[in-house]
């Protein structure tokens, strides 16, 4: 599952794949014409729009395209990376950045194409910015308040708009198109002529549009991976068909009392329960939470055996379910609840008054297990935590 | 030797859209261009002048923070960029020294309208946190608040000044 930085590629590969990006935005850029001053600025003089159409149909490409692989369970989209909104700074350095391309006609982007190729101009451009960049660096106090004002975070748009994801992306598809159109009209005008497509020309574009619409109401009416696994693993059919390994308190607390370096005891009720009670050497993770990048590791990992509890039976079985769904863990549960765990191995236990061989036993064994539990718990305190994967903040954007 | 005409505009902007795609996929990031510039340039002051970077906060945040051009994901990203551009012009015969203007201005004022664009761009892209790569057109792809309203905020001021300075481009 994607992004594949950093838990497939390493953080230096990744530049690797910086070099390979690059070449094709810049093999795009280039092809589009963006090399060229004159293309650029004909979007703010009408006659040539070239900067919008190439522009929104790789914003719009990418944003379906985006859409689709999370709906399908390829891309984790709480790890990618969203420009924070601060407001002010967004719209005044827009502004200028606006100013600046009406005078000097390239982007930052555009004019190392254009450099790329030999123009003296591009290349003028490029030294320019950097100057830019270097005033903001040393006039820095200057611009700070308006730079920290009105910080907002890494907000969405279409929560801005209240809005859900899909029906924005609906809303930005079909803008671009009646953009496309609205400026093929305009081009026409200014340029005082008369170009229309050819037959073949619109078949294509139809089906473009077609296609980006399709996929969109293909997303928006198919249930995602994420609805569908949660659908199976709580399926009730499911559950009662499945042959589920069972454990009961007993034998847990022999494994966690003897092989606990061999095991771990996953607690999936919420924090607050988890720290109000839980089994010696459990940890907590939140059934919500099971999917999070940062557990993957123990549910694949094949060589230590999971075993789950809850207080509720369905609860604990959905998540062993879903275990078993991601593939290579041992996975067991607990058939009792933490409750019963608690009352059989709890410090204070008595005794028995009577005298039955069988009970005397049994007390034996659950007070042996019980002392050997609590020094491993003291002694392991700081051991026992599972090595979390580092959820690394991707850092992205141009600053 | 007549250069090749530029690929179909929608062709092309759809082939940037998968490029881009497959770098969020990858890297769970988007393309940018004016990081690269700032990488580059406060590297350079900081190695030519270490005192005066030592001096200016800002700069001493960013040397602390950075590791250095040859480090700097955007840094190599801008590398391909420069690779891949100059792939397409040979491919479509348009490489070559050239300086291109308007008819109504001479070569020297375009290139001191270039360094004065440049500059304004560069300025305005640290204040507003990326260029049109970084925040608006990657922006976009993620749905941005931010990007997407300093994407309008660019192309808004451009057209309301785009007036004042059409001797600079129009006949």
């Amino acid at each position: 599952m994607g992004p594949l930085v950093p838990f497939i590629f390493s953080n230096e590969f990744s530049l690797v794949v910086a070099l390979i990006s690059g070449i094709g935005f810049g093999f795009a850029l280039e092809q589009a014409g963006f090399s060229s001053t004159k293309k650029l600025v004909g979007l703010f003089y009408g006659y040539d729009f070239t900067v919008l159409k190439v522009f929104f149909t790789a914003g719009v490409s990418a944003m379906i395209g985006v859409l689709l692989l999370a709906h399908f369970g390829f891309l984790d989209i709480s790890l990618i990376y969203v420009n924070p909104t601060f407001l002010w700074a967004a719209l005044v350095g827009g502004a200028i950045m606006g100013l600046g391309f009406v005078i000097g006609g390239f982007c930052p982007g555009t004019s190392i194409c254009a450099a790329s190729i030999g123009k003296i101009d591009g290349l003028a451009f490029v030294f320019g910015s950097a100057l830019g960049v270097i005033i903001f660096a040393e006039a820095y106090p200057f611009f700070k308040d308006i730079y920290l004002a009105e910080n907002w975070g890494p907000v969405l748009i279409n929560e801005q708009l209240g809005m859900s994801k899909l029906t924005f992306a609906f809303v930005l598809t079909a803008i671009a198109f009646i953009a496309f159109y609205l400026t093929h009209k305009i081009e026409n005008k200014v340029n005082n002529r008369q170009f229309n497509f050819s037959k073949k020309k619109l078949i294509v574009y139809g089906s473009g549009i077609s296609l980006a619409f399709i996929l969109l109401i293909l997303i928006s009416i198919t249930p995602s991976k994420n609805e569908m696994i949660a659908k199976r693993i709580q399926d009730p059919e499911i559950q009662q068909k499945t042959i589920f390994n069972e454990i009961d308190s007993d034998a847990l607390a022999f494994e966690i009392a003897n092989n606990y370096y061999k095991i771990n005891v996953i607690d999936v009720r919420t924090p607050e329960a988890y720290k109000a009670y839980h089994l010696p050497m459990a940890i907590n993770i939140p059934f919500k939470d099971l999917g999070k990048r940062e557990w993957h590791k123990i549910f694949t990992q094949n060589l230590k055996t999971n075993y789950f509890y809850a207080d509720e039976e369905s609860l604990v079985k959905s998540t062993y379910l879903w275990a078993e769904y991601l593939g290579k863990s041992d996975n067991y549960i607990l058939t009792d609840n933490s409750d019963k765990f608690k009352q059989q191995f709890s410090t204070n236990i008595k005794m028995p008054n009577g005298d039955s061989k069988h009970e005397l036993d049994i007390y034996k064994y659950r007070k042996g297990l019980t002392d050997k539990m609590e020094v491993l718990t003291e002694a392991l305190k700081n051991l026992s935590a599972p090595i979390k994967v580092k959820v690394v903040k991707i850092k992205g954007g141009c600053s | 030797m007549k250069s090749i005409a530029y690929m179909n505009p929608y062709l092309a902007g759809f082939i940037l859209g998968l490029v881009l795609l497959g770098t969020i996929y990858v890297t769970g990031r988007g393309l940018g261009a004016s990081g690269a510039v700032k990488s580059v340039a406060l590297s350079t002051i900081a190695e030519v002048a270490p005192d005066h970077t030592a001096n200016t906060s800002y700069l001493k945040e960013y040397s602390e923070t950075h590791d250095g051009p040859l480090k700097d994901w955007l840094v190599w990203e801008v590398i391909g960029v420069i690779i891949g551009a100059f792939f397409s012009g040979v491919l479509a015969k348009r490489v070559g020294l050239q300086i291109e203007h308007g008819p109504k201005i001479n070569n020297s004022l375009r290139i001191g309208t270039a360094i004065l664009g440049g500059l304004l761009f560069g300025l305005g892209s640290q204040l507003g946190r990326g260029c049109t790569s970084g925040s608006a057109l990657s922006g976009m792809a993620v749905m941005s608040f931010g990007g997407i309203i300093t994407m309008l905020a660019i192309f808004g001021s451009a057209y309301a000044f785009a007036y004042f300075f059409r001797n600079l481009w129009l006949k």
